[in-house]
């Protein structure tokens, strides 16, 4: 099943329409249809290699679809990129960072690229800091930090410019528990302001943060509910029996 | 919150000069608080200083001018360039942070030309710490110091022609051995292309129609007249249009990569 196509409402701050994109013969994305407005946090889920990566870069603008286009804060990624992007904060899978850069240099260089100076620039990093908890290790190098800081900082370098809408490619993937409940409770916070558009694979993350739940297999949205309503079409009424009752496994790559 | 703006305004502009900037201070950082810079500037310095006194004869010359000095320049760009520019855009590959990079509200080329210019200030500052030979021969004799400061110049123009096809190739190749190679084959091309012994050879078998053409796409070519204190404008456009046909194409191979 493949939700239709819809019209460009300004009161969404993430629109996404037909997105479509393909890797030679394989459909990796088909006419993926999405909104996201102010206060929501949309989980999208799936198999491996399902099309949810695939997705958020062609969003994030760093994927070129073939077919289809996405409006963040009402700039379309494909004609007005500079300006869509200026309303993003995206963290891409894995949370690339430039080690050789201490936590503050990091965040530093991604304010300037936002355009982000001088008291306003400090101002910015210091709130990011503190809201991703970091603020202990800004002036550490980053190659010194351990892996939950990390992902911190790269969430931190997503959220300086304080954007309207942010993409989050599994922010909680390798952090311990301790460190899970920590980035939960952050993107909670977070989502009551913006609008959030998190892939993940922990469903328990998905029932205790997002609003609503976006499955994707094979490349198509096959379900797009709220967690609970997901969770009860499933015979044992809960959110992993519908997960695997609507997807096909492992998808192939 | 950040207000975006609107499209093709001069907010636009900024943002893009705002981009450049910031890649351009993130990778000079990159290279001076590492050792790279300084291990660049000395080995350079001293190649230079042996190839200048050993095989130039600096002081048996008994000039004062910098033929000797400048003689060598385009050959120890050609290997020592590479070298700082050869991870610029491998690194960001290696390090999965292409991806961070190539999300940023700028345009690709704007990304590029941050990074070039940060390699090329490098070397400026390597050719700036040249000039106490210039003092030298100042105090020596009385050279024609207009065209010292021409030569000069035309070896900046020149180092920036051998960056940009560095740069270029870094974006090709995925390791930075891979990349430095293949500056050092394709700088290699457009150095020799404008050699005696490669145009007599090409002027035997093609005519001298084509060694002449073959020899005007040389950076050497064009870095010889300046030696002789001739300024040539075909010269200047010649290394302005080179540093931009390999940064459009650095642009356009980063952007091909895009997606992974």
């Amino acid at each position: 099943m493949s939700v239709n196509a819809l019209p460009p409402n300004a009161m969404d701050a993430l629109q996404v329409e037909n997105l479509s994109r393909s890797f030679g013969s394989r459909q990796a994305v088909r006419k993926v249809n999405l909104r996201v407005a102010i206060g929501e946090t949309v989980a999208i889920m799936g198999p491996n290699g399902a099309g949810k990566s695939t997705t958020l870069r062609m969003i994030a603008g760093y994927l070129e679809p073939d077919e289809g286009d996405a409006w963040i804060n009402g700039a379309s990624i494909q004609s007005d990129r500079t300006r869509a992007q200026l309303s993003l904060g995206y963290l891409a899978e894995g949370a690339p960072l430039y080690l050789d850069l201490s936590a503050k240099d990091f965040l530093a260089f991604l304010a300037r690229t936002h355009g982000l100076r001088g008291a306003e620039a400090k101002d910015a990093i210091a709130r990011a800091a503190e809201d991703a908890a970091i603020t202990d290790v800004l002036s550490r190098p980053i190659e010194t930090l351990s892996k939950g800081y990390r992902r911190r900082v790269a969430l931190a370098g997503a959220i300086v410019h304080d954007p309207p809408v942010l993409i989050l490619d599994e922010p909680t993937d390798g952090l311990d528990p301790n460190q899970k409940i920590a980035m939960r409770s952050l993107i909670k916070r977070m989502g009551q302001a913006k609008a959030i558009l998190i892939s993940t694979h922990q469903l328990d993350e998905v029932e205790a943060m997002c609003s609503r739940a976006i499955l994707i297999d094979g490349g198509e949205i096959v379900a797009d509910s709220t967690p609970a309503e997901l969770a009860a079409r499933a015979p044992g009424g809960r959110l992993e029996d519908a997960f695997h009752a609507l997807t096909r496994g492992e998808a192939e790559v | 919150m950040i207000e975006a703006a609107s499209p093709g305004s001069k907010q636009d502009a900024g943002q893009v000069a705002n981009a450049m900037r910031a890649v351009y201070v993130r990778e000079l950082a990159a290279y001076f608080l590492t050792p790279l810079a300084y291990v660049f500037i000395a080995i350079f310095l001293i190649a230079l200083g042996a190839f200048t006194f050993e095989i130039g004869r600096f002081f048996e010359t008994n000039q004062a001018d910098l033929a000797p000095f400048f003689l060598f320049h385009p050959w120890l760009y050609l290997v020592f360039l590479p070298a700082i520019a050869m991870r610029l855009w491998a690194d960001e590959s290696k390090g999965g942070t292409l991806e961070l990079l190539l999300s940023l509200p700028a345009p690709v080329w704007s990304i590029v030309i941050g990074k070039f210019l940060a390699a090329w200030t490098v070397a400026a500052a390597a050719l700036l710490f040249t000039t106490p030979m210039w003092m030298s021969v100042n105090w020596l004799g009385a050279p024609d110091n207009a065209a010292i400061a021409l030569t000069y110049a035309m070896s900046f123009l020149m180092a920036g022609g051998y960056l940009a096809v560095a740069c270029a190739m870094s974006a090709v190749a995925r390791n930075q051995v891979v990349a430095f190679v293949l500056s050092v084959a394709v700088g290699f091309v457009f150095t020799a292309a404008g050699l005696p012994v490669v145009a007599s050879g090409i002027a035997g078998s093609l005519g001298p129609g084509a060694a002449d053409a073959l020899a005007s796409f040389s950076l050497l070519t064009h870095f010889e007249a300046a030696q002789r204190g001739v300024l040539e404008l075909r010269a200047l456009f010649f290394y302005v249009a080179f540093i931009a046909l390999w940064l459009s194409l650095n642009a356009i191979w980063v952007g091909a990569r895009k997606g992974g």
